[in-house]
């Protein structure tokens, strides 16, 4: 409710600035025009964990292709917007592609690069104006009403602003939205789920190269003038500061912090020469300050500020029923994973060498084995996240040694992590949710539009659906972060099954786990057997296993020890040495 | 193009890039002992050649302000942070040790200052008022940040670049300078004309590359440094401190900074702002040697210094243009050369 309450004094806000003074009225405008492009670095730098200084440079690239355009050409304005957009849209992936291949800090240089070549050729190339710029830009032309009027440009920047923000806040609530949202943590756990995490980080780029340039846009044709000045490399840092400020994890700390360095801003270059009796950008240095100090001990901006005066937000119900489309298992007992000589090499050391097992449907299979004996590395080869030496892996009648992580999970594969991988923040609800990317099938546009209603609705639902099946119904909105670890293994393993898997990869998921919970987790997995679902689990603990499995692989330095049902296991002297010492 | 012209050229180029490369190795090295991707690095090629000219016209440079107005932020800083935590007991001698050198430099300078010193104690001096700015900005910037992501790091390291620039423009104005050169010798070699000046900076880069490299092979600090930038915790586990690696590397930073505006005074005109883009060539050298490799980042560093050369003969108003772009080939050259691990916030 009182959330709901501010929203509206925002709005209302928002509508009676034009009725001050012409001063405030500008100063609204640019804080619009920031707006947008701070949104668009809250989703890159707060969301995404990647950042660019380059914002600046693609506002300039949006404003002088409309400038350029409109007055060579005469071009109407609305024609420049797709050309300027098209142009954006493109270098933005050329470097994105370039760059987040590789680690995070190369974006951020490739971006300063930019933005000063960028900026050198704006004051160089003739045709652009040089340093003088372009002047007599073509007003905007909105269903035949002109748009000369202060006031008017006023509404629709802050129109377009409001919407980008709806847009955006639409797109983090969806399937690639929760993708995103995971990418902070590394692209592995969203990559075995189907995601392809270097896609989504050059979506969030472009997308907010987008919003930069749309500013940019905006600004050629309300100032009709267009310099080099506003789009250098100075600019696009303190874009940045706006989100640093106002607060990097929240669409309304970009807004926050616009308006506070736009004030800032015009107060110090008012102030600060006249103290210092010379003529100069003295503010950079208070700006340069105030980062410092809040990313020291402030790090979550201003509107964490706010935030806690707030109550916290209402949790929609769920829906009961969910009906997405669910894989049949296989007939009981056909087989399902084939490991076939699977070798791996750390230079001269054989991590796991010449392993061959099978796992059929509807059986647990344990693959045990003291510290160190290569367990996690057959994990990780069967789940495509480290390269093999030798060997293959056949899942079906698919060969999936060799294949992305992401393919081998669209093949119905779904894995937990030994060291949990779940994101703090988000509801357990939410996390839930990741595991099921590859069920649904809506897209950025429809997410942004609010046109994927419907299938997040049975998302949501099938998620709770899984998390009442392992028990953590009542865990569901708390914050994934602030359960106990055991509990936190649990929600891996309803992500997992969200994905409606064939198989699915346990490892280690009694690790840490109490007397009492490993005995609640034994009984989810055979009940889970029983549907019919087929579990290779990672796993030291004999104890934990030995009533559980069907049948258990022994690998002891990197080699197959055993095989075999579990009494003979227990039974067995070359596994009894290996786990007890020998006599 | 003419044989002579290549040859002034690429003798330019050879000036610069040795700048280049100097500059670029102390980037790799603070990178890899602190993960902070330091863009204030040329903040000190321009407060070197500033102060040398100030020092040369007889008047305190604006330094030792900047100085102390630094070492007083630190103080403030620290005092605040150890308030916080209850550690009061420790602030006398915190205080001292970030007050006192800067205060006993800052006094020293204003006494030599009019004394018209010989050109060689002026360095000097330019190198003293200069070497404790890096400890101090680490102090004050990045070791509370010690734990923040890379990403976080270098957000700071952008707004340590804006308050040094700024400052810059309080203490030295937006005058430009340019020193005299160290000799004003010609050496003719073979019909070509090399400048007394070149020599040096060939000289003295070579020089200092050849102190790095046995400073980094044969003493304990220097060993304990590559310790640290290879692997943190396990340095941190061998009684390594992070803190004073980070200091020291810090310490090299402005030296190799301050000794490369000395260099490059004579050769062109130096604002309070033309660090910046130097520093960032610097960038582009570290980056072709993936942050990491010395010799690799060096030979980058040249590759600037040719490229900026012989463009600005052929597209003279587009050198930086082609300079920065060329940054997009070398990422791309990188991003299809590594093997990339996953890094995790």
């Amino acid at each position: 409710m009182i959330r709901r309450i501010g929203l509206i004094l925002f709005l209302l806000l928002l509508l009676i600035v034009p009725l001050l003074p012409s001063y405030y009225l500008t100063m609204g405008s640019y804080i619009g025009l920031y707006s947008m492009v701070a949104i668009g670095l809250v989703l890159l730098t707060g969301v995404t964990g990647l950042t660019s200084f380059g914002q600046a440079a693609f506002m300039g690239l949006g404003a002088y292709t409309s400038a350029v355009l409109t007055t060579q050409l005469a071009w109407s304005p609305w024609l420049t917007l797709l050309v300027a957009l098209a142009l954006t849209m493109l270098v933005a992936f050329i470097l994105g592609a370039i760059t987040l291949r590789m680690g995070g800090h190369y974006l951020p240089l490739a971006t300063i690069a930019w933005g000063i070549s960028l900026y050198f050729l704006f004051g160089t190339i003739p045709l652009l104006g040089g340093s003088t710029g372009i002047s007599d830009v073509q007003a905007l032309n909105l269903f035949g009403l002109e748009l000369r009027d202060e006031r008017l440009f006023y509404y629709l920047i802050w129109a377009v602003c409001l919407v980008a923000l709806w847009i955006s806040t639409n797109l983090l609530d969806s399937r690639e939205g929760r993708a995103i949202r995971a990418l902070k943590g590394g692209v592995t756990m969203v990559e075995a789920f189907g995601a392809s995490g270097l896609r989504l980080k050059n979506i969030v780029f472009i997308y907010s190269a987008v919003l930069a340039c749309l500013a940019g846009w905006l600004y050629a044709h309300m100032q009709r003038f267009v310099n080099p000045s506003p789009f250098g490399l100075n600019q696009g840092i303190e874009l940045l500061f706006m989100i640093i400020i106002g607060g990097p994890f929240s669409f309304w700390g970009a807004i926050s912090g616009a308006a506070v360095i736009t004030l800032l801003k015009t107060f110090l270059q008012g102030i600060l020469p006249k103290l210092i009796g010379q003529s100069g950008n003295f503010e950079i240095i208070v700006f340069g300050i105030i980062i410092v100090a809040v990313l020291q001990w402030m790090r979550g901006g201003i509107w964490t500020l706010v935030e806690r005066l707030l109550p916290p937000k209402e949790n929609r119900p769920v829906t009961d029923s969910s009906d997405l489309e669910m894989r049949t298992q296989p007939r009981h007992g056909t087989l399902l994973l084939k490991v076939d000589d699977m070798s791996k090499a750390y230079g001269g050391l054989m991590a796991v060498k010449n392993m061959s097992f099978e796992v059929s449907s509807g059986e647990i299979v344990g693959l045990i084995g003291p510290n160190g004996a290569g367990k996690s590395t057959m994990f990780n080869l069967i789940s495509g996240e480290i390269p093999r030496s030798g060997g293959s892996v056949q899942f079906e009648s698919h060969i999936i040694s060799g294949l992305h992580p992401s393919q081998i999970a669209r093949l119905g594969l779904s894995r937990t992590f030994q060291h949990v991988r779940l994101i703090p923040g988000m509801t357990t609800l939410e996390n839930v949710m990741i595991g099921a990317y590859l069920r649904t099938h809506d897209g950025i546009f429809q997410a942004g539009l609010r046109m994927n209603k419907a299938a997040d609705e049975r998302v949501r639902a099938e998620a709770a659906h899984q998390l009442r099946r392992v028990g953590l119904e009542e865990s569901m909105f708390l914050p994934a972060g602030s359960l106990p670890l055991g509990k936190q293994r649990i929600v891996e393993i309803a992500r997992a099954l969200c994905a409606d898997p064939l198989l699915l990869l346990l490892d280690e998921p009694a690790a840490g786990l109490r007397h009492l919970e490993k005995k609640e987790l034994a009984v989810l997995l055979s009940d889970l057997r029983s549907s019919g679902l087929s579990v290779l689990i990672v796993e030291h603990d004999m104890e934990f296993l030995m009533n559980l499995v069907d049948r258990f692989v022994v690998m002891e330095f990197g080699e197959k020890l055993a095989e075999g049902l579990p009494h003979e296991i227990r039974s067995n002297p070359a596994v009894l040495e290996a786990y007890l010492g020998g006599v | 193009m003419d044989l002579s012209t290549i040859l002034i050229l690429s003798q330019d180029a050879f000036t610069s890039g040795a700048i280049y490369a100097l500059l670029s190795l102390a980037l790799i090295l603070v990178f890899g002992v602190t993960r902070v991707v330091f863009i204030p690095q040329g903040e000190f090629v321009s407060y070197g050649a500033l102060t040398l000219a100030s020092l040369q016209l007889g008047v305190v440079p604006g330094t030792v302000w900047l100085l102390l107005i630094l070492a007083c932020l630190a103080a403030i800083m620290e005092t605040v942070r150890l308030l916080l935590s209850g550690a009061v007991r420790k602030l006398p001698r915190s205080l001292a040790v970030i007050l006192g050198p800067p205060l006993m430099i800052a006094v020293l300078v204003k006494v030599c200052a009019p004394m018209h010193l010989a050109l060689g104690w002026q360095i000097l001096l330019t190198m003293l008022l200069v070497m404790p700015m890096g400890p101090l900005i680490y102090r004050v910037a990045f070791r509370p940040l010690a734990d923040a992501s890379a990403l976080v790091l270098l957000i700071a390291a952008v707004a340590v670049h804006f308050v040094l620039v700024g400052l810059g423009l309080l203490f030295f104005g937006a005058e430009g300078v340019r020193t005299p050169p160290f000799s004003d010798a010609q050496l003719t070699l073979a019909g070509l004309n090399i400048s007394g000046q070149s020599l040096w900076v060939y000289a003295s880069s070579f020089v200092f590359i050849g102190l790095l490299a046995w400073f980094f092979s044969k003493t304990l600090y220097g060993k304990a440094l590559r310790a640290v930038a290879f692997n943190r915790n396990g340095a941190r586990l061998v009684g390594i401190s992070p803190d004073q690696a980070g200091t020291l590397s810090f310490a090299l930073a402005s030296i190799i900074g301050c000794l490369s505006g000395v260099l490059i005074g004579p050769i062109t005109t130096i604002y309070y702002d033309s660090g910046f883009l130097i520093g960032l060539k610097g960038f582009v050298g570290a980056i072709f040697g993936g942050m990491a490799s010395y010799p690799l980042a060096a030979a980058g560093a040249m590759m600037v210094g040719f490229s900026e050369s012989f463009s600005s003969f052929w597209l003279s108003g587009y050198k930086d243009v082609v300079v920065f772009t060329m940054i997009i080939p070398v990422l791309l050259w990188r991003s299809l050369s590594t093997i990339h691990y996953e890094e995790e916030e």
